[in-house]
Parts: C-alpha cells; sequence; structure tokens
C-alpha cells in the first residue's frame, strides 16, 4: 500500500451551491477546513466533541457535527453552513426572521447552529409540534435564552401562531413590560 | 504530527485487502464521530485510515426470509430509527437508537459502527443483546456470523482481527407474544451517556407463562452484558407474578461498575436492579399480548 494522504491531497466537494477542490490533508476536520480554509467563519466551534451543536452544517441537506467530520469523508458531497442559508443579497431566510422577531438569541455565538438545526428540521417536519422542537433542537445548546425564543422562533417559522401554541407574541407585538422577564405571567396567560 | 493516509476503498474486499497490508497500523472509521473523539483524545493515532464511506450497498435495511431484519453496518442510526420495517419488526430496537445523544450524531453515525467501536455505555448493543442479535463479519479468512453476545471483549475492544470488519446485523423475527423494553437512565441531559440502561425481553405464552427471558444491561460493565443468572429466574415464571426481588438480586451481584462522572459503582449497582425492576413491572403491566 503506498500511503498516499500524508502530504495534503485535493477533495472535491461542493460549499454553499459552490464547486471547491480543497487542498488539505483529508483528516482535517470541517469546522477547521471551512474557518481556516474557506473564510466560512459563520459556524463557530464550541465544545469540539459533538455536544453543543454550534458547529451544525448540513451534508447533502442532513444535519451534521462539522468538528466530528474528516473532510476526507466529504469528497462529492454537498456542505450547507449558515451562509449558504442566508441569502447572496445578505437576506435572512424566513427561519432567521422568526428568529430576530422572537428573540431566539442573546449572545449570539449559538445562533448559527440553531439556525442551521431547526432549518434541518422544518425540511423534515414543516409544522413540527412543540416536542418535536424540543426533542430536535436538544443538540443545539443555548446558555443565555432559556430556549423560550428560540422553540417560539421554530414555531412561528412553521406557520403556527401565538393562541395556537405555548407561544408568546413576537417581540414587536409585546406591550412594553417594566417587570422585563417574568415568566410566571407567560404561564398563566398560556395555559390558563 | 503526520496526517494519516487516508484511502476510501470501493468494496468490502478491497477494504479487506487494504487492512490485510497495513495491519495494525489501520483503522476503520464508518460515520466516524467515535473515532475522531478518540483522535482527538489521542486514544488511537493510526498512520492509515480505511474510510468506508465510499463502498455502497452495504447501508440497506431489509426483511430476511424467516421475518427477521438484515441490517447493513454502515446505515446510520438515524436511518435504523426511522425505518418503516424496523419500527414495524421490532420498534424497541427503533426506539433505543433513535435514544443515542441527538439526532446530529444519529446523522452521521453508523450501527456497524457504533457495535465495533464496543463502548459499553451504548445504547444500541443493549437492546440488541436482549433481541439475540448476530454480526456478520467478513475478512481475509472469509466470512462468519457470531452471537453479538461474544462479539465484545473489553472496553472499545471486539473479536474484530486488524482486517476483519463488521458487514452486517442480523435480528431474528420477534415472537409477537413477546413483552420488549429499554430503559435508559439519565440523571444529566438527554442527550448523555446512560448512567445505566437496561433492555429486557419476555416470551410469554397465552397463559401467561414465561417461556423464556432476556436481561441485557449497558454502562454497569467493560462489555455490554446480558444477565443470565436473572434470565433464569424469569424463565418459567409468569408474568402476573414475575420473581422480581430476586431478579433485582442476581443483576446486582452481576453487574461491575466503575466510578464515573455518572455514579459511583454502588450507586450503578443500586440503580441497576432498580431500573431492571421497573421495565419488569412495566412489561407485566402492558396489556395482554395477542395470541
Amino acid at each position: 500500500v503506498t500511503p498516499r494522504a500524508e502530504a495534503p491531497s485535493a477533495v472535491r466537494l461542493e460549499v454553499n451551491g459552490q464547486a471547491r477542490e480543497l487542498t488539505v490533508t483529508p483528516d482535517r476536520l470541517l469546522i477547521d477546513v471551512l474557518r481556516d480554509e474557506l473564510g466560512l467563519t459563520g459556524t463557530k466551534e464550541g465544545c469540539s466533541i459533538g455536544v453543543c451543536g454550534l458547529c451544525s452544517v448540513l451534508v447533502d441537506g442532513t444535519l451534521m457535527t462539522a468538528c466530528l467530520l474528516p473532510v476526507g469523508k466529504l469528497e462529492g458531497h454537498a456542505v450547507t453552513t449558515i451562509e449558504g442559508i442566508t441569502g447572496p443579497d445578505g437576506a435572512l431566510s424566513p427561519l432567521q426572521a422568526a428568529f430576530v422577531r422572537h428573540g431566539g438569541l442573546q449572545c449570539g455565538i449559538c445562533t448559527p447552529g440553531q439556525v442551521v438545526a431547526a432549518t434541518a428540521l422544518l425540511a423534515e417536519v414543516p409544522q413540527p409540534d412543540e416536542s418535536q422542537v424540543r426533542d430536535w433542537m436538544t443538540g443545539n445548546l443555548c446558555r443565555c435564552t432559556g430556549y423560550y425564543g428560540i422553540v417560539e422562533a421554530v414555531l412561528a417559522a412553521s406557520g403556527a401562531t401565538p393562541g395556537e401554541l405555548d407561544m408568546r407574541p413576537p417581540l414587536d407585538e409585546r406591550p412594553l413590560d417594566p417587570g422585563g422577564h417574568d415568566r410566571s405571567a407567560h404561564a398563566d396567560a398560556g395555559h390558563a | 504530527v503526520t496526517a494519516p493516509a487516508w484511502h476510501r476503498p470501493a468494496s468490502v474486499d478491497e477494504a479487506i485487502a487494504l487492512l490485510s497490508e497495513l495491519g495494525e497500523d489501520g483503522s476503520v472509521v464508518a460515520g466516524a464521530t467515535a473515532h475522531t473523539l478518540l483522535r482527538k483524545q489521542g486514544l488511537v493515532s493510526p498512520s492509515a485510515i480505511v474510510d468506508l464511506g465510499a463502498i455502497d450497498g452495504l447501508d440497506g435495511i431489509v426483511l430476511t426470509p424467516d421475518g427477521g431484519l438484515a441490517i447493513g453496518a454502515l446505515a446510520t442510526l438515524r436511518a435504523v430509527e426511522t425505518s418503516p420495517i424496523v419500527r414495524e419488526r421490532a420498534p424497541m430496537l427503533a426506539h433505543a437508537v433513535g435514544r443515542v445523544a441527538t439526532v446530529r450524531i444519529r446523522n452521521q453515525a453508523t450501527l456497524g459502527g457504533n457495535l465495533a467501536h464496543a463502548d459499553p455505555a451504548q445504547d444500541p448493543p443493549v437492546i440488541l443483546l436482549a433481541l439475540d442479535a448476530q454480526v456478520d463479519v467478513a475478512g481475509p479468512d472469509g466470512r462468519r456470523r457470531l452471537p453479538l453476545e461474544d462479539f465484545f471483549v473489553d472496553v472499545f475492544e471486539t473479536v474484530l482481527g486488524p482486517a476483519e470488519l463488521l458487514t452486517s446485523i442480523v435480528v431474528p423475527p420477534v415472537p409477537a407474544t413477546s413483552l420488549v423494553g429499554y430503559e435508559k437512565f439519565l440523571p444529566r441531559t438527554a442527550d448523555d451517556y446512560a448512567t445505566v440502561s437496561v433492555a429486557a425481553r419476555l416470551d410469554v405464552e397465552p397463559d401467561g407463562a414465561v417461556r423464556d427471558a432476556r436481561v441485557a444491561l449497558g454502562s454497569v460493565a467493560s462489555v455490554p452484558m446480558r444477565a443470565a443468572e436473572a434470565e433464569a429466574l424469569l424463565r418459567g415464571s409468569s408474568r402476573r407474578d414475575l420473581p422480581i426481588d430476586a431478579v433485582v438480586e442476581a443483576v446486582t451481584a452481576a453487574v461491575d461498575p466503575v466510578d464515573d462522572v455518572r455514579g459511583s459503582a454502588a450507586y450503578k449497582r443500586e440503580m441497576a436492579g432498580l431500573w431492571t425492576a421497573r421495565l419488569l413491572r412495566r412489561l407485566a403491566a402492558a396489556p395482554p399480548v395477542a395470541a
């Protein structure tokens, strides 16, 4: 057997619709190739062990983990990152717009991964119920929001409306609340 | 650090030939989830990686002539979880495989990789032991089929030789009158490894007699294990009066857990008995099975 890949070799794949031929060692992880070789820094690295979901990407439309994916496995496959979900003119996808409108983010570091994961969910289950959203999004940790806004954003993007489900109105339709984050009031209103 | 050579054989035979030449230097990846974690931790540092991802036709899930299932080693955990025939023929297999980590991981990890990884804290081996699964192995000396129970040797270690591949997982037909269940005790987070997991199968006669039984446990020994003495106690009993106290005693004596972040050995030992009892009570209380 001739060791043929110890030096960088060509890996051909598609990234956000564009054919790429990368000269990298095939064991390089997709997260590093995206950020360091392609300048696609929307995909974040958090835990580096497949738990946190910050590096969520789509491979042939399927949700995967860029920090656990050697790029050699992707020969001939198509990768979509958060940059490929946003339109080329920077227009937000309806799901991204729902994250903004429903306050599905705070510090923002987990947001690209949340959006990629939820994009995959809505492609597979266009109208999920709340438990399906929560179950699917288990793999995307957020340390700011408490998940309320994230779940509401995904439900809103699927066409669900407040009143139909356990959802608050979007931020721009909420009365100003000097008391701030009163979850008990929300729970009472939602499940009276 | 030199990057490993990366090989993408197009067939099982080509992979076996490559691995035969590489010997101990070769390392096999399928979905590459667990393997990448082991590399990051420095637990493996192969000079050559044999990536099975370019082999076609090793991810099928089909019915066998006797009504069982044959699952290609490269079927993803997600494919097993969502397969209509797995859900119909072995719903608890679909359920237990669906308890692994998160959908993002299950989309990438494969059933064959999961078994060959031989992590005693994984979910699939436990339910597969309770279902009497067998594995097909291909190597330089030909092919063989062995019970999954004989496949695991130690933590991260199986009977596979350096040039052997697990190619298929065979699940015999589950009798319509069998009660099958899986419990995964997760005191921390929903995507965690089990602190303790248990699968049980009771093959029940119309009069309630337990003709045969399986009790398998995960995270409580160096390998996914069957509790033979507990099974013997259940065999010949009645679902209306299962010898649960004696089974708990037998399970507690059989397990050999270690202290880790998921609990002390003593705690896991107690939880192994407790979750076995809970599972058996739930199975016993299930609606009567149609003959």
